[in-house]
C-alpha cells in the first residue's frame, strides 16, 4: 500500500462522518422521497458491489432479492398485519434464504456462466410474482401501510420515515464496510484475484463466495423490504431483468469495487430517471444509453473511481 | 415536442380586480393539472404526448371561452408504466407543487398506485387510459374518477354483439395476467348470459410473439369467434397471424380491447369486419370531427379515445372548479358529479359515486379496404350502447362506497 | 388418434411452428455464437440489430418502394456496415477487459437504437406485407402453412449451415477459427486479425438484421420488438455452449421445438421453460451441450 492510498484510507472516517451528517439535513434541503428512493438504491447496488467488486461474482438475477423481499415485507405488513421493522427483517430473512438457494446453484460455475444461472433463476421468481395471486400480477402489491414503528413512531409522516431509511441504509452500509475490511473481505478479495492460489492456500473458496452471496442478497432484500414501504407498493419492475441489468449500471457507473461508487450511481441514475424524464420526454433512455456508452469507453472507473485515480495521482506528483 | 411547463395566465387586470374574493379560494393562486403518462413506453401512442396535448387544448379552450378568474398551470412527467414512479411523482407533485389533480395514469398499477396517494393527500384524481375495472370496484375512493371506459364496458359491448349476431362458441386468447383474466372473465359471461358457449381458452405469457401455436389451438377448437383477451403489441400480432394462418376470415375474430392506433398501425386488411366497442370515434359527428382536425394539425394523428376523454375530463373538471368557486378536493368532486357532461365527447354523462364516468358507448366494425374513402377512414358505427347498459351497474357494484 | 390427450394432428402442427420459431432462435444465437467466439464480447444489442434489419425493410418499401428481396440482401448489408462501424469506432478498445464492459457497451446501444426508432416511428409498429410471390398457404392435411413460414425455415437453415460451412470447411472459416485460438500466430502469418473481427461482427450483426427481415412480414415492426427476445436468444447460446457453432444452430432449433410442446401442454409456462433447460444443463454440463470446457 503506498504513501497515498493510506493518505486515502486515512481520510475515510472524516469523509463518513460529513456524509453522515449530509443525511442528517438532508430531507429539510431535498425532496425526502426522492432521497428515500436514492438510499433504497443505493443499498441495493452496495450490496450488489459487495459481490461483483469485491468477490468478482457478477450476479445477473439480483432484482429476484429485491422484488421477492418486497413482496414479502409488504404481504406481512398489510395482510398480516405485523409492525414495519417485523415487516423488513421478513423481507431481509426471505431474501436471504432465496440468496441461500440461488448461490448454491450458481457458484459452482464461474464467470458468465454464474451470470447466466443467476439471471436464470431470476426469471424463474419474475414468472412466480406473475403466477401467484398474492402478489397482484402487474397491477402489483398495492396500499402496504407504512405503520408505526415498534407500534410507536407513525411513519406516515415522510420525515420520521426518511430518518428510519438512512437509519437502515446506514446499518447496511456499515455491515457491507465491515465485510470488506474483515478478514473475510480479504480472502473474497484473494479469491478474485486469483482463485487457484486461494484454493491451494487451503480455503474453502465456495464456501466463502456463498456466504458473500448470502450477505449481498439479503442486503438488497433489506433495499428492496424498505422501498415497499417508502412507496407503499411492490410491483413486477421490481422482479424484471431490468432491474438487475440496472444495478449493474448503477455500481459501474458510481465506480465497480469502491465503497462509495454504487451509492453516487444509484443517485445519478435515479435523479436522471425522475428529473430528466420530465423534460425530455422519449429520449431519457437514448440519453441514459449515451451515458453508459460513455462510461465504458472514457471511464470505466465511474465517478468514484476515477476521483479516487485523480487524489491518487496528484499525491503522488 | 418539449412539453415540459405549460403556463397561461387567464384574464385581463380589471377582471381579476373585481373577482379577488373569489380567486382567494384556488389554493397557491393557481388550478395545477399534472399529466401523468406514459411517454416513452407500451402505451405512449395511444395516450402519451397526445394525451398531453389534449390536456393543452382543453385548458387554451376553457380560457378562451369561460374566461376563468383563475390561473391554470400544467405539469407532465412520464411515469414508464412503473408504479413506484408514479406514486413517486404524484406525491412530489402534490406535496412541492401543489398540484390539484393529477390525471391520465395508463395502466392499472400506476392508477391504483397514484388513487391511493391522491386520497391521502385528498386531491383529485382523473383517469382515461386504465382499463381496469377494480378501479371502480374494490379499490374506490371519492376522489377518483374513471373517465374514458374500462374492460367491462369493452368485452360487454363487443361480446354482446358477436353473441347476438350469431357468433355463439367462443375461444379467448388471453393474457396470462391478471388484467388479461378480467377481460376473459367479463366477456365470457357475456356471451354465456346472452346463449352462447365458451368452448377453451389458452393463456399466452406477456409480452409474446408468436400467436401461432395458440391461434392453431384456437383453430383446432372448432370455436366460431376467437375472443382476443390482450391489448397492445399482443392483440396486433395475433391479428396479423390470424390472417397469415387462413384463420380469418373463416373463424372471427373479436378484439376486446384495441384502439384505433392498432388499427391504424394493422391496416385494413387484416382486421377488416373485426367488432369492437370503442368510447369515441374522431368520424361520428360533426363536433367529433371538428376537434379531432384540430388535434391532427398538431399531433398528425388522429385521436384515440383516450386522448379525446383526456380533453373532455379536464374541460369539465375545470368548469367544476370554476363554478364550485374553489379547487377544494371535495367541493370539486360534488360539482364534477353533480353536472352532466355534454360536449363533443359525451352526451349526457355522468360521473357515479363510485368514480365510474358512465356515457354512451359505441359499437363499430372495422371497414373493408375497399370502404375507406380517406386517411383514418376505419369504423363504420353498428350500434349506439346506451349508458346504462355500457357499463356495470350499481348494483353490481363492488365498490364499498356504494350503499345497498 | 391422440397423445396425451392431444390430437396428434395439432401435436404435428405445433411441432412444425416450433420449428419455425427455432429457426428464428438458430439465426440470431448463430449470429451471437460467432461473436462471442472471435471477439469474445456478448452482443447485447443484437435485439436491437434484428429490430433494425426489420425497420431497414419497412422504410425501404414504404419510403423508396424497394421490394422484399432486395431488402433480404441490403437490410443486412447496411445493419452490418452499422455493426463495422461500432467495431472499429467503439468494441475495438474493450477487448483486453473483462466480458462485462462489451456487454455494457452493447447494452447501452441497445438503449439508444430503441430509443431512436422509437422516437421516429412510435411504438404501435407498422406492418410489412408478405411478398407476392410467398403469399398464401398450403394445406398439409394436419394444418394449413402459409407459404411464407414454409420458406423461414429453409432460408434461416440455409444461412446458418452455409455460415457453419464457411467457418468449419473453407481457408476463411481456418483463419477464423486460428484466430479464435491465437490471434499472435495468425498476425505472425500474415493474416490481418484486426480486418477479420471487424468482418466477423459486422456478419455477425449482419445475421440478425436478415432475420429481423425474415421476421417482418410476420410480426408487427416494432421498435421494442428484439428487446425481450435478446434474453431468449442468450439462453440458447449458453445452452448450447458459448461459442460454439453447430451447438448454437441445432439448441436453437430444438428450443423452438421444446417451447413448440410447453405451448401444448403448459402455455402460461413457455416463456420461462428455457431458463429451467438452461439451470439443469449449466448444472450439468458446465460448458454447455456442446461447449468444451
Amino acid at each position: 500500500m503506498n504513501s497515498s492510498e493510506t493518505f486515502l484510507e486515512s481520510k475515510l472516517p472524516l469523509l463518513f462522518a460529513a456524509l453522515f451528517v449530509l443525511g442528517l439535513i438532508a430531507p429539510f434541503a431535498v425532496y425526502p422521497t426522492f432521497l428515500m428512493k436514492i438510499l433504497c438504491y443505493g443499498l441495493f447496488a452496495c450490496a450488489f458491489n459487495l459481490l461483483l467488486g469485491f468477490a468478482g461474482l457478477l450476479s445477473f438475477g439480483h432484482a429476484a432479492f429485491l422484488g421477492t423481499a418486497g413482496y414479502v415485507c409488504g404481504l406481512m405488513v398489510r395482510d398480516v398485519g405485523v409492525t414495519p421493522e417485523v415487516g423488513i427483517l421478513a423481507g431481509t430473512v426471505s431474501a436471504g434464504l432465496l440468496g441461500w438457494l440461488f448461490g448454491w446453484l450458481a457458484i459452482k460455475r464461474t464467470g458468465i456462466y454464474f451470470a447466466m444461472i443467476t439471471l436464470a433463476l431470476a426469471q424463474m421468481v419474475f414468472f412466480l410474482a406473475i403466477q401467484i395471486k398474492e402478489t397482484g400480477g402487474e397491477d402489483g402489491l398495492q396500499g402496504v401501510p407504512r405503520g408505526h414503528l415498534f407500534g410507536l413512531l407513525d411513519l406516515s409522516d415522510n420525515i420520521a420515515m426518511y430518518y428510519l431509511v438512512f437509519a437502515i441504509f446506514c446499518v447496511g452500509f456499515f455491515i457491507i464496510y465491515r465485510t470488506i475490511h474483515s478478514p473475510f473481505g480479504q480472502i473474497l478479495k484473494a479469491i478474485r484475484e486469483n482463485e487457484p492460489r486461494a484454493i491451494s492456500l487451503g480455503y474453502d473458496v465456495n464456501k466463502f463466495k456463498l456466504i458473500a452471496f448470502i450477505i449481498s442478497a439479503a442486503l438488497a432484500g433489506m433495499a428492496g423490504a424498505t422501498k415497499t414501504l417508502v412507496f407503499q407498493l411492490a410491483s413486477l419492475s421490481d422482479v424484471h431483468w431490468h432491474a438487475s441489468g440496472e444495478v449493474v449500471l448503477m455500481t459501474l457507473l458510481g465506480g465497480l469495487g469502491t465503497i462509495l461508487g454504487p451509492l453516487v450511481g444509484a443517485a445519478t441514475i435515479v435523479a436522471l430517471q425522475t428529473q430528466l424524464a420530465d423534460s425530455v420526454g422519449s429520449w431519457v433512455t437514448v440519453i441514459m444509453g449515451a451515458i453508459f456508452v460513455l462510461c465504458v469507453l472514457s471511464f470505466r472507473r465511474g465517478m468514484v473511481g476515477e476521483l479516487q485515480a485523480l487524489i491518487k495521482r496528484s499525491g503522488v506528483n | 415536442m418539449q412539453l415540459k411547463k405549460f403556463t397561461t395566465t387567464a384574464c385581463a387586470a380589471a377582471l381579476a380586480a373585481l373577482s379577488f374574493g373569489a380567486q382567494a379560494q384556488i389554493s397557491g393562486g393557481s388550478v395545477k393539472i399534472g399529466v401523468l403518462t406514459d411517454l416513452s413506453g407500451t402505451y405512449s401512442d395511444l395516450a402519451g404526448s397526445g394525451a398531453v396535448l389534449a390536456t393543452k387544448m382543453a385548458i387554451d379552450d376553457f380560457i378562451a371561452n369561460e374566461k376563468p378568474n383563475f390561473k391554470i398551470e400544467m405539469v407532465t412527467a412520464d411515469h414508464q408504466n412503473k408504479a413506484d414512479i408514479a406514486s413517486n411523482k404524484a406525491r412530489e407533485w402534490i406535496e412541492r407543487e401543489n398540484v390539484d389533480t393529477v390525471t391520465e395514469l395508463v395502466t392499472t398499477s400506476t392508477a391504483l398506485a397514484v388513487m391511493k396517494v391522491a386520497k391521502e393527500k385528498d386531491r383529485v384524481v382523473i383517469m382515461n387510459g386504465p382499463a381496469s375495472t377494480p378501479i371502480t370496484n374494490e379499490q374506490c375512493n371519492d376522489v377518483s374518477v374513471h373517465y374514458t371506459y374500462d374492460t367491462y364496458a369493452l368485452a360487454n359491448g363487443t361480446a354482446r354483439a358477436v353473441t347476438q349476431q350469431g357468433g355463439k362458441n367462443w375461444f379467448f386468447l388471453t393474457a396470462d395476467y391478471a388484467f388479461g383474466q378480467a377481460l376473459e372473465k367479463d366477456a365470457a359471461a357475456v356471451v354465456v348470459a346472452n346463449g352462447g358457449k365458451v368452448v377453451g381458452s389458452v393463456r399466452h405469457p406477456f409480452p409474446g410473439s408468436d400467436f401461432s401455436s395458440f391461434l392453431l389451438k384456437a383453430q383446432a377448437s372448432g370455436a366460431q369467434v376467437i375472443g382476443l383477451a390482450n391489448a397492445g403489441a399482443d392483440t396486433t400480432n395475433a391479428i396479423k397471424q390470424a390472417a397469415e394462418f387462413g384463420i380469418t376470415p373463416k373463424q372471427s375474430l373479436a378484439g376486446l380491447l384495441m384502439f384505433i392506433t392498432d388499427i391504424h398501425s394493422l391496416g385494413l386488411k387484416p382486421t377488416q369486419g373485426m367488432f369492437l366497442t370503442t368510447g369515441f370515434y374522431w368520424d361520428r359527428t360533426d363536433e367529433t370531427r371538428a376537434w379531432s382536425k384540430r388535434f391532427f394539425d398538431k399531433q398528425k394523428k388522429m385521436p384515440t379515445m383516450v386522448q379525446a376523454g383526456q380533453y373532455s375530463s379536464i374541460y369539465h373538471y375545470l368548469k367544476a372548479v370554476k363554478a364550485a368557486g374553489t379547487d377544494d378536493t371535495t367541493k370539486v368532486m360534488a360539482m364534477m358529479r353533480k353536472t352532466p357532461i355534454n360536449d363533443f365527447f359525451a352526451k349526457g354523462g355522468q360521473i357515479r359515486d363510485d368514480g365510474r364516468m358512465v356515457h354512451d358507448m359505441y359499437l363499430v366494425q372495422v371497414k373493408k379496404p375497399a370502404d375507406s374513402k380517406y386517411p383514418w377512414d376505419y369504423y363504420t358505427i353498428k350500434a349506439t350502447i346506451p349508458a346504462a347498459e355500457a357499463f356495470q351497474s350499481l348494483a353490481q357494484s363492488r365498490c364499498p362506497l356504494i350503499k345497498k | 388418434m391422440e397423445i396425451f390427450g392431444i390430437p396428434t394432428a395439432l401435436l404435428g402442427s405445433q411441432l412444425l411452428v416450433g420449428l419455425i420459431n427455432g429457426s428464428f432462435y438458430a439465426i440470431l444465437s448463430l449470429g451471437l455464437a460467432i461473436i462471442f467466439g472471435l471477439l469474445n464480447i456478448i452482443n447485447f444489442a443484437h435485439g436491437a440489430q434484428y429490430m433494425m434489419g426489420a425497420f431497414v425493410a419497412w422504410i425501404a418499401l414504404t419510403r423508396f418502394g424497394i421490394n422484399y428481396w432486395v431488402s433480404l440482401i441490403a437490410a443486412p448489408l447496411i445493419v452490418g456496415i452499422v455493426g463495422v462501424l461500432i467495431e472499429r469506432l467503439m468494441l475495438r478498445r474493450l477487448y483486453k477487459l473483462d466480458h462485462l464492459y462489451g456487454l455494457l457497451l452493447t447494452f447501452g446501444l441497445a438503449l439508444i437504437f430503441e430509443g431512436i426508432f422509437r422516437d421516429q416511428f412510435g411504438i404501435s409498429g407498422e406492418s410489412y406485407e408478405v411478398p407476392e410471390l410467398l403469399s398464401g398457404g398450403v394445406n398439409l392435411g394436419f394444418m394449413f402453412l402459409p407459404i411464407y413460414r414454409g420458406w423461414v425455415i429453409i432460408a434461416s437453415l440455409t444461412v446458418c449451415f452455409g455460415t457453419w460451412y464457411m467457418i468449419e470447411r473453407t481457408k476463411l472459416g481456418a483463419y477464423l477459427r486460428a484466430g479464435t485460438e491465437n490471434s499472435q500466430i495468425v498476425q505472425a502469418l500474415g493474416i490481418n486479425v484486426p480486418l477479420l473481427i471487424t468482418f466477423t461482427y459486422g456478419y455477425g450483426v449482419a445475421l440478425a438484421a436478415f432475420a429481423g427481415v425474415l421476421a417482418a412480414p410476420i410480426f408487427q415492426v416494432n421498435p421494442l420488438m428484439g428487446s425481450n427476445l435478446i434474453i431468449v436468444v442468450f439462453a440458447v447460446v449458453v445452452i448450447g455452449g458459448m461459442g460454439s457453432i453447430m451447438g448454437s444452430i441445432l439448441t436453437g432449433l430444438g428450443l423452438g421445438l421444446i417451447e413448440g410442446l410447453t405451448k401444448v401442454f403448459y402455455p402460461e409456462a413457455s416463456s420461462v421453460v428455457v431458463f429451467v433447460i438452461m439451470v439443469i444443463v449449466l448444472l450439468v454440463r458446465p460448458a454447455g451441450l456442446f461447449g468444451k470446457s
